[in-house]
């Protein structure tokens, strides 16, 4: 049976993390590891909420060594919390703030000792173990599961490093910004770094000062993993960009313009990654240099339809992948924007049927869809707008329901209230009459100078 | 003394309303900035603002006031947790 190493740095002193300015050691990992693994809830799924990227790593870890499996979902909301029990009802949840998930059993990141007197040895990992599984928002309501075996997880970011040149050399630190409970924060900010003898930072830094700071406070070389909306917000900060040796950006493409002013303001280059939940990572490209996208060597595009599909190399199934795809050549591509049912708001994916489903599911909701306009400029983010017939409820009853199910980057601006949706005759809802609906209420809105 | 006390709490009334009217302007909200509580939670439910809208403000706010927002705890948006406490932050550490 193949294995894995849990980690692929070899001497004992080497770095693995970076913590408010102190350097982790292979063995200090492999020592925490093995602690927190020691005081683990016997069920067999873990809920890892920790915001320090150096607490998730060891969550992450501790649960593969004792052979659970670690629950990703899209986004926490009290209805994500109750699926996920209904999933898997031996749901346990690792967190290191006070701000936990109560109706889980939790498990509080513990104090660990300082340092491990005996060399630790690294565990070799089956790599058909399941390691983790991420959810996407399902159609009907239900997250969908997207299992990922260690083997997969670990082919995907051995795959990744070789891409972006970042198998063997100096040892780089890793800074991100996005958190590492999603498909690309897991691969490109802890993943890559445990399985390519990179160091990650332990830090989540978010305005752009911190950002600048934990990037300054990293040693060097350096490489900042980030999207289109936090590179844009630094941009405009007018800081002074510390020293990186080359930025990732995924969820969501830039514009050309926003990736040159990028590459001019740190003097690196900018590589995009492409993928998905189903898929993990499965593309790159420069795009100062060019708008293609190049596959991971030995994956493969086909199309059925009007779908793309991805197979081949570290994926185990093949999935259909969410946008409108144009091969090049065998291994290039060009993306034309989502598939029409599909929103993507600053990185996080949900479906217009997924969200027209919960927002129907309301008690006191007769009618309702959601509507997303056009986006004007890639580096904008457009928000969704919605339609809805609910005579008995306030907006802000309303608002707080959907709080409760979906993330709320999807929450309606504006929601507007009204006595019935534009159906046709076979109960369809043209995007045509939503769109007429929803900007003629704004043009009255504003001429009305009504409060809302 | 007490005279003092009265005109920095005029003063942060002031700036609080202006933060107020940045917010609405930036983000397009549908409420006007005086019916913005002082202790409405900016975040999450109350104004129901998200981590891009914070985003957001925070470059607003920076450019207006000449400075740099940044956590001033573990949780990064705990500065947003109402409409007086990213005023008192403003008001510590504004340059103009």
């Amino acid at each position: 049976m193949p294995t894995f190493p849990l980690v692929t740095h070899q001497s004992p002193d080497q770095v693995v993390a970076w913590q408010q300015g102190v350097a982790i050691s292979l063995n200090k990992f492999l020592g925490d590891v093995a602690h927190l693994a020691a005081v683990l809830p016997a069920g067999g799924h873990m809920l890892n909420l920790c915001s320090d990227r150096y607490h998730f790593s060891v969550g992450l870890a501790s649960a593969i060594v004792s052979g659970k499996i670690s629950l990703l979902p899209p986004t926490i909301t009290p209805e994500t919390l109750r699926q996920l029990q209904a999933f898997s009802a031996d749901v346990f949840c690792l967190h290191d703030s006070d701000h936990g998930a109560a109706e889980l059993h939790q498990l509080r990141y513990p104090v660990m000792p300082q340092s491990y007197p005996a060399t630790l040895e690294i565990p070799q990992i089956d790599s058909q173990q399941p390691a983790a599984i991420l959810f996407t928002s399902g159609s009907s309501g239900t997250p969908l599961p997207h299992p990922k075996s260690w083997g997969s997880l670990v082919r995907n970011v051995r795959a990744q490093a070789e891409r972006l040149g970042l198998l063997g050399g100096a040892a780089r630190t890793i800074v991100g910004t996005v958190p590492p409970q999603h498909m690309y924060g897991l691969e490109s900010t802890v993943l890559l770094a445990l399985q390519s003898g990179h160091a990650l930072s332990s830090a989540h830094p978010f305005y752009p000062a911190d950002i600048c700071s934990a990037i300054e406070a990293a040693p060097m070389p350096r490489v900042l993993v980030s999207t289109p909306v936090h590179l844009k917000s630094l941009l405009e900060a007018e800081l002074d960009m510390p020293a990186v040796e080359m930025i990732l950006s995924a969820t969501a493409p830039l514009s050309a313009q926003l990736a040159k002013a990028v590459e001019m303001r740190f003097n690196a280059p900018l590589l995009e990654i492409y993928g998905s939940t189903e898929t993990g990572q499965i593309a790159t490209r420069r795009p100062t240099q060019t708008p293609e996208w190049q596959l991971f060597p030995g994956l493969r595009l086909t199309r059925q339809g009007e779908r793309m599909w991805a197979s081949g190399g570290h994926v185990e199934i093949a999935a259909a992948l969410n946008d409108v795809i144009e091969t090049t050549t065998d291994n290039r591509f060009l993306l034309h924007g989502r598939m029409a049912d599909l929103v993507n708001i600053a990185g996080k994916r949900s479906s217009l049927s997924s969200l027209n489903h919960q927002l129907n599911a309301i008690p006191g909701v007769l009618d309702g869809a959601f509507y997303m306009p056009e986006e004007t400029s890639h580096d904008h983010v457009t928000r969704l707008s919605a339609c809805v017939v609910a005579p008995v409820l306030s907006r802000q009853a309303l608002i707080a329901a959907l709080r409760k199910r979906i993330d709320p980057v999807f929450l309606p601006r504006p929601l507007l209230f009204v006595t019935a949706l534009p159906r046709n005759s076979t109960g369809k809802l043209p995007r045509e009459a939503l769109r007429m609906l929803i900007e003629n209420s704004r043009l009255e809105t504003s001429a009305s100078d009504h409060p809302a | 003394m007490s005279q003092n006390i009265s005109s920095t709490t005029g003063n942060d009334a002031a700036l609080q309303l202006e933060i107020a009217e940045l917010m609405v302007q930036a983000l397009n909200l549908e409420v006007s900035a005086t019916e913005i509580q002082s202790d409405t939670p900016l975040y999450g439910s109350g104004l129901g603002l998200d981590s891009i809208d914070i985003l957001e403000i925070a470059l607003v706010v920076s450019k207006r006031y000449g400075l740099q927002l940044r956590a001033d705890s573990e949780n990064n948006h705990h500065i947003f947790s109402s409409l007086r406490n990213l005023t008192e932050y403003v008001a510590k550490q504004r340059t103009r």
